[in-house]
């Protein structure tokens, strides 16, 4: 679908998807807060049910409040339509989910958020599926990797941890000679500062749970897919090209085009999986994606301020942020991200271990919590939380070894953000 | 050349419309064609379907002819919508310009389906072209269905 009409990345934040209540004329979104829509008569209910109309039917499968999120966020992301889900996580799950048949695999990067590498080294496994975790600064190991069950590939943009940005449009490349689609997860850059579809990726996921929603308010996952897949050009992804048996033998691909993916993702994966987002929750992430543009500005801009306070500092032994001058992915940051590089961050303090925890129990603004993308500031020390369960190797690969502190730059002030960091280090490194 | 027609045209084009002839249009109720054929009756279009498979049968109470020529001469076709591929293409485009030269106005080839040379010579006899789209998907898109399982409709409105 070509879109004739470009509007501004600001106005689309604040419009797309929605329209006044034809109803009530309510400006505002209303949270339709319901599970099951009359049917206007026999043949309505058989046409939507044997997807020849679209339409709503039971809100697992279709919400207007939900179907108001999944438009505004394919429409920032350049996309061509959006599945709204309960999580970030459960969106990968639903994303890979129609690509997939037991004994497939996917070739990931080693720099993704912890929880992340969890799914994908050991619950995927009891669907029959794979990952193959590779360096995605090696491109040869990329290529390599990618073997005749490979069924995408698939990548953080800004990375969480943090200091690392995605070449996008070199793995897409690597993606399209094989076939295959490439997903990105671009929860940390949001599509303000990262639209990968217009660098060659195919799938996009969130976790709406961070910077679309904003103020750490409500879980929610979003897939994006940019039409553009040819998913019958191969005979790798039989959900999409053959017949599909609870469709009384419809092809997807062939009957629905471009629309095929997003069609699947709700008549076969919410409709079976179940793994739909709440009315409420797609409300909240509404009005919080409505200023996303304006927070993006501040949490970059204190992220950079506070990421060279802290580098020039001599208790601290490095600062990885692709923001940074110093960075070896700065260039590639300029070029590809030129909005930022997020506002996600990790540094490392002299001491080790010990001194991370002391330097986190005394923060005062720092919240110290398992999350990011929140409009307060947060810190994490991965090793002792949420990268726990790695090994010290995937520790290591993931940005996340023992003497590293992550940072989650909110919208304060940042003298005041400063300060904070500038009294706990104090403390901390006072003990050793 | 119409290769990426403006929302104002489609909208224009799917408005104006009341009768189209749906040429190589499927009777099997799980492919493609006879789910936009199905739609577009269903949303109040008068679909005429041609293709010799099917010629006798009937498709919602009407018949389907085995050709444009058997369509009743006197029967106003404004959209000629074309499920054949592109060598067909000149043939059945001339025949439907002559047939229904009174009231035909727009030639639309679907999904995957372009014929560069048919549409100049159409534009230059005053049709509007449309190729390489979908009448359903686009009718969907343009007037809210598509909106209701969250795609990108491009449409930004503050009005009712
Ligand atoms: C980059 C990234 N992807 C996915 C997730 C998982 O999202 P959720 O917590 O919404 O399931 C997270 C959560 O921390 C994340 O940071």
């Amino acid at each position: 679908m070509d879109l004739t009409a470009t509007y501004g990345f600001d106005t689309l934040q604040v419009h797309a998807g929605a329209q006044p209540d034809p109803t009530t004329g309510a400006r505002q979104t209303p949270v339709f807060q319901n599970t099951a829509y009359v049917f206007k008569d026999a043949d309505h209910a058989a046409a939507l049910f044997n997807l020849q109309e679209v339409g709503y039917i039971y809100s697992r499968l279709t919400n207007p409040t939900v179907a108001v999120l999944q438009e505004r966020v394919s429409t920032l992301e350049a996309g061509i339509g959006g599945i709204a889900c309960s999580s970030g996580h459960a969106a990968q799950i639903m994303a890979l989910f129609p690509l997939m048949s037991p004994g497939d695999d996917i070739v990931v990067s080693t720099r993704l958020y912890g929880g992340t590498v969890t799914q994908f080294s050991n619950t995927i496994r009891r669907f029959g599926w794979r990952a193959t975790f590779v360096d995605f600064e090696d491109l040869a190991s990329v290529r390599n990797a990618v073997g005749d069950r490979t069924k995408a590939i698939f990548t953080e943009s800004v990375c969480n941890p943090g200091g690392y940005v995605t070449d996008i449009p070199v793995i897409s490349e690597i993606a399209d000679s094989a076939g295959i689609p490439l997903i990105v997860d671009n929860t940390s850059a949001t599509p303000y500062l990262c639209r990968p579809i217009e660098q060659g990726a195919t799938l996009i996921v969130h976790s709406t749970t961070k910077y679309l929603s904003g103020n750490g308010t409500c879980m929610g996952g979003l897939i994006v897919d940019s039409g553009r897949f040819d998913w019958s050009a191969s005979d790798k992804f039989p959900s999409l090209s053959q017949p599909e048996p609870a469709y009384h033998g419809l092809k997807f691909h062939e009957t629905f085009g471009e629309l095929a993916y997003v069609l699947h993702g709700h008549a076969v994966g919410l409709r079976d999986l179940g793994a739909c987002q709440a009315p409420m929750n797609a409300f909240i992430t509404l009005l919080g994606i409505e200023t996303l543009s304006l927070r993006m500005q501040k949490h970059v801009a204190n992220a950079v301020t506070i990421a060279e306070w802290l580098e020039k500092d001599p208790r601290i032994e490095a600062v990885t942020y692709a923001g940074l001058a110093s960075s070896p992915y700065a260039e590639r940051a300029r070029r590809l991200y030129p909005k930022g590089a997020g506002a996600l961050f990790t540094f490392a303090v002299k001491g080790g271990y010990d001194t991370c925890i002391r330097l986190v129990d005394s923060l005062r603004i720092f919240s110290h919590v398992a999350n990011l993308g929140d409009t307060r500031s947060l810190v994490i020390h991965s090793a002792s939380t949420t990268h726990r369960q790695l090994t010290p190797e995937q520790q290591e690969a993931a940005g996340a070894a023992p003497n590293v502190v992550r940072l989650s730059i909110g919208i304060e002030d940042a003298d005041d953000l400063i300060a904070d960091l500038d009294q706990a280090l104090t403390r901390a490194v006072a003990k050793t | 050349m119409t290769q990426t027609p403006t929302d104002e045209l489609l909208r224009k084009i799917l408005g104006e419309t009341r009768v189209i002839v749906c040429v190589g249009v499927s009777m099997n109720s799980v492919r493609p064609s006879y789910f936009v054929a199905r739609y577009l009756h269903l949303r109040g279009y008068r679909i005429i379907p041609v293709n010799p498979a099917y010629a006798g049968d009937e498709f919602f109470g009407r018949p389907i002819y085995d050709s444009l020529d058997s369509v009743p001469g006197n029967v106003e076709v404004d959209m000629l919508d074309i499920f054949r591929r592109p060598e067909h293409i000149p043939e059945i485009a001339a025949t439907a310009m002559n047939r229904f030269s009174s009231s035909l106005r727009t030639i639309w080839m679907q999904v995957g389906i372009t014929h560069g040379e048919v549409a100049k010579t159409a534009e230059s006899k005053g049709l509007q072209v449309i190729q390489n789209r979908c009448p359903k998907i686009e009718h969907q898109r343009l007037f809210g269905e598509l909106r209701k399982m969250g795609f990108n409709t491009g449409i930004i409105s503050s009005k009712l």
